[in-house]
C-alpha cells in the first residue's frame, strides 16, 4: 500500500476541494431553477470517496449511488463533462441523457452513479469476476448508503463476492440516514461492518471524517483484494451537509448532542490541519489547491452554460450497440 | 360548489377515508412518514413521502398503522402480499414504478398467482401506489411508464387515474377490492387542482370514460394523454372534424365494450399511450379491436407512444420523448384524409 506522502496528500486535497466546491455550486445553481430535476450532493463525505480513490487506477472499477458526483470527482472524472451532465447538454459526459443520477464514465472505471439504490451491489461483483477471470490484479470498490444495506441485493452481492473471492470492497458511507430513516431504526445489525461476520469476510468500521483512517483501512482491503484474498467491508461514518435531495426540509436531523457534534465537523478542514501539522502539506500549498479548485469549478459551470442542448436526433440514439 | 384540491391531496383523502372506514387498511413504504423513531419528530412525520402524497396520516393513524419501511422493496412488498393473504388491506407505496424490478417476484409470481394456484381459496386484497411518467427531469430510472407491464399479468388489475375525482374514487374501489390493484399515479399531475367531493365515493374499476362524444374519430388515452386528446379534438373542432375522446381508466381489464362500441360509430382508432411502443396497453388495444372490430374500421388503427428509448434526462430529448398533440394532430390528420374530401 502507497503510504500517504506529500504527492497523495496534495491530489487528495485537490479531490476534496473540488468536490466540496462542485456540491456547494450545484447547490447554488439549483436553487436559482438552472438545474432540473433530482440532485443528490456528496458535500461533507468528501474523506471517504478520497481516501478510497486514491488507491485506485483508471483501471479499477467502482461503482457509485444517487449521490455520485463525490465518486466521480475522486474516479478523475472530467469536471466539465460532469457539470454540463448535470445542465443535460451535449458536451456531458453522458451526452445530457443521464443527468446527476447516472454520471458515468467507464473509460475511468467509473460504472456509473445509481439512480437505484442498492443496483450497484452485483455490478460490482460482476466486475470483480472479470478481473479475476482475466487474472489481472485490479479491484472494484462498490460504494453504498446505510440504506442502501437493507436491499436484498447487499447479502446476494457480498455472498457472491466473498463465496469466490473476488476483489471487491465494499464500502459503506453510514450518513446515519437514509432520506428521513435513520439507520438505527432500519438496520437489525448496529453496525454494517458487523454483517462481515455472516460472509465470514472482514468488516470494518472507521471514522469517515477522518481522511487518514479511511485512506489506511481502504489501502490494507484493496491490497488484500489485490492479493486474491477477497472482499472487506469497510463502514466509513459519515454526515451529509445537505439535505437528502435538493429541496429537502431535514426535519429529521438532530438540532443537539452527538448527531450535530458530528454535523459540525468539517472532513476537508480536518485534513488540511492535520497535513499541514503532519508537514504533508503547507500552508502557501493548501491555499494555492484551494484557490485553483474554486477556478476549476468556475470553469466547468462557463463551459456547462455555453454548451449546446442535445441534438433531437440523440433521442433515438444509444438503445442497441451496432 | 364543492371545493377544490389537488390530484395530491385527492390521493391522500382517499386513503384517509379507507383507513377511517376500515381499521384492516395500513400503509407501507419508504419514508411514506419518515422519522421513525427520531424522539424530537415522535409521532410527526419528517416527510409523507417523497411528494408529500400520505403527509399527515401518521399524525392521524399512528406508526402502527402508517409503517415505514427500511430500503427493501422485495421484503416489504412481499410481506403486503402475505399480510393481504391473510386478511389484511395492505396499501403498499412503490416510490417508482421503475423499482418494480426489486419486488417483482412477489406481484408477478406470488401475488397473483395465489388465489389460482389456490384452487380459488385465497383472497389478495392489495392495493400498490406507486408513481410513473417523464416530465419531470427525473432521468431514465425514475421516469417510465410501466402500467401495461404490470397489466399483463393475470390475477393483477391496473388503473391509471387522469384527474382527481377519478384519482380519489378509484383509490377508494382499489382498497376496497378483493384482488391486486395496481395504482399508477402521474407525478406531473400531483399539483393540478379540480373540484372533488368531501364525502366518501368509488369510481368503478374496469370501466373507461367517454370524456367526449363525437362521430368522426375515436381516440382513447391513458392517464395524462387525455389533456393531449382534448387539444387535438378542439383543434379538429375548427375543421368540422368531430373527435370522441375516451378515458381509458382501467389498464387491465380494459374495457372493450366502451372501446368497440366507439368505434362502430367513429370507424377510426388513435390510441394515445406513454409507455414505450411495443408490447403495451395501446398496442393489445388495436390488436383486439382489429379482430374484433375489423368490420366497423375505415382505415388503419394508429398508435402514438413515446419511443423505443429509455427517458432522456435533457429536458428538450425528454419533451420530444411525451406523446404531444402536435403528433397525435398530424396522424389525425391522415386518417381523416377521406372523411374531408367527401
Ligand atoms: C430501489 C430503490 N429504492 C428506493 C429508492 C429511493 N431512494 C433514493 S435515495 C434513498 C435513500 C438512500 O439512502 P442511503 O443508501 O443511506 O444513501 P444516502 O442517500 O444516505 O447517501 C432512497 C430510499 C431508489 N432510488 N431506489
Ligand atoms: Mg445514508
Amino acid at each position: 500500500m502507497s503510504k500517504l506522502d506529500k504527492k497523495n496528500a496534495a491530489w487528495i486535497y485537490e479531490k476534496m476541494n473540488d468536490i466540496r466546491n462542485f456540491e456547494d455550486e450545484v447547490h447554488r445553481i439549483f436553487t436559482s431553477g438552472e438545474i432540473p430535476g433530482f440532485v443528490h450532493l456528496y458535500a461533507g463525505e468528501e474523506a471517504v470517496a478520497t481516501g478510497v480513490c486514491a488507491h485506485l487506477t483508471d483501471a479499477d472499477y467502482i461503482t457509485s449511488t444517487h449521490r455520485g458526483h463525490g465518486h466521480c470527482i475522486a474516479k478523475g472524472c472530467d469536471l466539465n463533462g460532469m457539470m454540463a451532465e448535470i445542465f443535460g447538454k451535449e458536451t456531458g459526459l453522458c451526452k445530457g441523457k443521464g443527468g446527476s443520477m447516472h454520471i458515468a464514465d467507464i473509460d475511468k472505471g467509473m460504472l456509473g452513479a445509481n439512480g437505484m439504490v442498492g443496483g450497484g451491489f452485483p455490478i460490482a461483483v460482476g466486475a470483480g469476476l472479470r478481473n479475476k477471470y482475466l487474472k489481472t490484479d485490479n479491484v472494484v470498490v462498490c460504494f453504498f448508503g446505510d440504506g442502501a444495506a437493507n436491499e436484498g441485493t447487499f447479502h446476494e452481492g457480498i455472498n457472491l463476492a466473498a463465496i469466490w473471492k473476488l476483489p471487491v470492497i465494499f464500502v459503506c458511507e453510514n450518513n446515519l440516514f437514509a432520506e428521513a430513516t435513520p439507520q438505527s431504526y432500519s438496520s437489525a445489525s448496529k453496525t454494517i461492518a458487523q454483517r462481515g461476520i455472516a460472509y465470514d469476510i472482514p468488516g470494518v468500521s472507521v471514522d469517515g471524517m477522518d481522511l487518514k483512517e479511511v485512506y489506511k483501512t481502504a489501502g490494507e482491503a484493496i491490497d488484500r483484494a489485490r492479493k486474491g484474498d477477497g472482499p472487506t467491508i469497510i463502514e466509513c461514518l459519515t454526515y451529509r451537509k445537505y439535505g437528502h435531495f435538493e429541496g429537502d426540509e431535514q426535519k429529521y436531523k438532530a438540532k443537539e448532542g452527538l448527531e450535530k457534534e458530528r454535523a459540525d465537523l468539517d472532513c476537508i478542514q480536518l485534513f488540511r490541519e492535520e497535513a499541514i501539522a503532519s508537514k504533508l502539506l503547507t500552508k502557501e500549498q493548501a491555499d494555492g489547491i484551494e484557490a485553483n479548485s474554486v477556478k476549476a469549478i468556475a470553469k466547468a459551470i462557463q463551459f456547462a452554460q455555453e454548451s449546446p442542448i442535445p441534438r433531437p436526433e440523440a433521442l433515438y440514439e444509444d438503445v442497441y450497440a451496432d | 360548489m364543492t371545493r377544490k384540491i389537488t390530484f395530491m391531496k385527492a390521493i391522500n383523502e382517499a386513503m384517509d377515508q379507507s383507513m377511517e372506514r376500515d381499521e384492516r387498511v395500513i400503509l407501507l413504504g419508504e419514508d411514506i412518514a419518515g422519522g421513525a423513531t427520531i424522539e424530537h419528530l415522535g409521532n410527526e412525520g419528517a416527510w409523507g413521502g417523497v411528494f408529500g402524497v400520505t403527509k399527515g396520516l401518521v399524525e392521524k393513524y399512528g406508526r402502527e398503522r402508517v409503517i415505514d419501511t427500511p430500503i427493501s422493496e422485495m421484503g416489504y412488498m412481499g410481506a403486503a402480499v402475505g399480510a393481504a393473504a391473510t386478511g389484511l388491506r395492505p396499501v403498499p407505496e412503490l416510490m417508482f414504478n421503475d423499482f418494480i424490478g426489486f419486488c417483482f417476484d412477489t406481484l408477478l409470481a406470488q401475488g397473483s398467482k395465489m388465489r389460482y394456484m389456490f384452487g380459488g381459496k385465497a383472497r389478495i386484497p392489495l392495493t400498490v401506489r406507486t408513481c410513473h411518467g417523464a416530465g419531470a427531469s427525473a432521468a431514465a430510472q425514475h421516469s417510465g411508464s410501466y402500467y401495461g407491464l404490470l397489466g399483463s399479468i393475470p390475477g393483477i388489475k391496473v388503473v391509471v387515474p387522469s384527474n382527481a375525482y377519478d384519482a380519489k374514487g378509484l383509490l377508494n374501489a382499489a382498497i376496497e377490492d378483493d384482488n391486486i390493484v395496481m395504482f399508477f399515479e402521474d407525478k406531473t399531475l400531483y399539483g393540478i387542482k379540480e373540484e372533488v367531493p368531501e364525502e366518501y365515493y368509488t369510481v368503478e374499476i374496469g370501466k373507461a370514460k367517454v370524456k367526449k362524444t363525437g362521430t368522426d374519430l375515436t381516440i382513447v388515452t391513458i392517464g395524462k394523454m387525455l389533456y393531449v386528446a382534448l387539444e387535438v379534438a378542439e383543434k379538429l373542432e375548427t375543421d368540422g372534424v368531430n373527435v370522441e375522446v375516451i378515458d381509458l381508466v382501467t389498464v387491465a381489464p380494459w374495457d372493450q365494450e366502451t372501446i368497440i362500441n366507439s368505434v362502430k360509430k367513429t370507424g377510426r382508432l388513435i390510441i394515445i399511450d406513454e409507455a414505450n411502443p411495443h408490447n403495451n396497453t395501446a398496442t393489445d388495444i388495436s390488436s383486439v379491436v382489429a379482430d374484433k372490430g375489423f368490420d366497423y374500421l375505415d382505415g388503419p388503427i394508429k398508435c402514438i407512444c413515446a419511443p423505443n428509448t429509455p427517458v432522456p434526462f435533457a429536458s428538450n430529448l425528454e419533451k420530444l420523448y411525451i406523446p404531444n398533440a402536435d403528433k397525435v394532430f398530424d396522424l389525425a390528420h391522415e386518417l381523416i384524409a377521406d372523411l374531408k374530401k367527401s
